[in-house]
């Protein structure tokens, strides 16, 4: 059976068609998961999509992070369930506190829209089991606040314990030690600016990003322990 | 029962680039102020909170920052507390 896979959908939000299409092209089932719900309606993995939720008022991630569907993201994700964090969706899991750091905005102080060359750091996360380490892919980034910030312990700790996840080839908005995506303790959750789910076919530009969705059906077919 | 102004301001913790800061202090000399520097830029949250006294308003509004109004991963926060004057 097709894993399924829930796509949470802040107000504002605004990419959970585009992750919902490139999941069913994955072929899991995409399953919306609406802020203001409390269940998970039994979903084997979920993807925050990115967007402006909640307008990103106050700070990106700020409010999101107390709707009701995130205190199940949140148990889900302690239970060891694969959690997929994409833009604004890192934004909210690194408010959430499901993941360490912060994104601020970007140094050069302008929105970037544009493809960019991303290195794979690790291959034992729920968005990066499916591709090789090393391996280089083109996806897109568009965000004005993707500059990747951390206590410098926090930095070394996520440097020895492997969980910088995707580095920029070349550093676009400041982000401390390239990083691009980062993942927590059990590697389970996984937050990342670029959008993957916007380069699943050559049509789009690069079907290098379906590797990644690949991986967070893998993922989620895997299944967790409950 | 009295009721408190807040003026809590939001900053980046030193250590933590201010882009706008940077920006600011980039853009002032071409107006001739060269002598200036530290340039940084925050938030300003005001709020009215009512409590039996000063200690109760500061550490709710201190509690409020901590899991709200500022992130402290990147920023400071500073609370100004006075009884509402009306």
């Amino acid at each position: 059976m097709a894993p399924r896979v829930g796509v949470v959908v802040f107000p504002g939000t605004n990419c959970e068609l585009d992750a919902a299409y490139a999941l069913e092209h994955a072929g899991a089932e995409a399953v919306t998961l609406f802020h203001a719900d409390t269940e998970l309606k039994g979903v084997d993995g979920v993807i925050v999509p990115g967007g402006f939720a909640h307008g990103d008022y106050l700070r990106t991630g700020a409010i999101a992070r107390f709707s009701p569907i995130m205190a199940s993201v949140a148990e889900f994700a302690g239970r060891g369930g694969p959690v997929v964090g994409i833009c604004n969706g890192f934004q909210v899991l690194c408010e959430a506190g499901l993941l360490p750091g912060a994104l601020q905005k970007n140094a050069g102080l302008k929105f970037i829209c544009r493809t960019v060359d991303l290195r794979v750091e690790t291959t034992t996360t729920a968005l990066t089991n499916a591709l090789d380490a090393g391996a280089v892919l083109r996806i897109p980034i568009n965000h004005f606040e993707g500059n990747y910030t951390c206590a410098p312990e926090t930095l070394a700790r996520l440097r020895d314990e492997d969980r910088i996840v995707v580095r920029y080839v070349d550093n676009p908005n400041g982000s401390v030690d390239s990083i691009a995506g980062v993942c927590s303790e059990g590697r389970n959750v996984v937050g990342l600016m670029p959008h993957p789910e916007r380069a699943i076919e050559a049509v789009l530009g690069s079907a290098d990003g379906a590797g990644m969705i690949a991986s967070i059906v893998r993922a989620a077919s895997v299944g967790v322990a409950s | 029962m009295a009721r408190y102004e807040a003026r809590i301001e939001v900053t980046h913790l030193p250590g933590i680039l201010d882009p706008q800061g940077v920006t600011v202090e980039r853009a002032l000399p071409a107006l001739g102020y060269t002598n200036v520097s530290h340039v940084r830029i925050g938030k300003s949250i005001r709020l009215e909170v009512d409590a039996a006294d000063e200690g109760t308003a500061r550490a709710q509004v201190e509690e409020m920052c901590e899991r709200l109004l500022a992130n402290p991963v990147i920023e400071a926060y500073e609370i100004h507390l006075a009884e509402f004057a009306g």
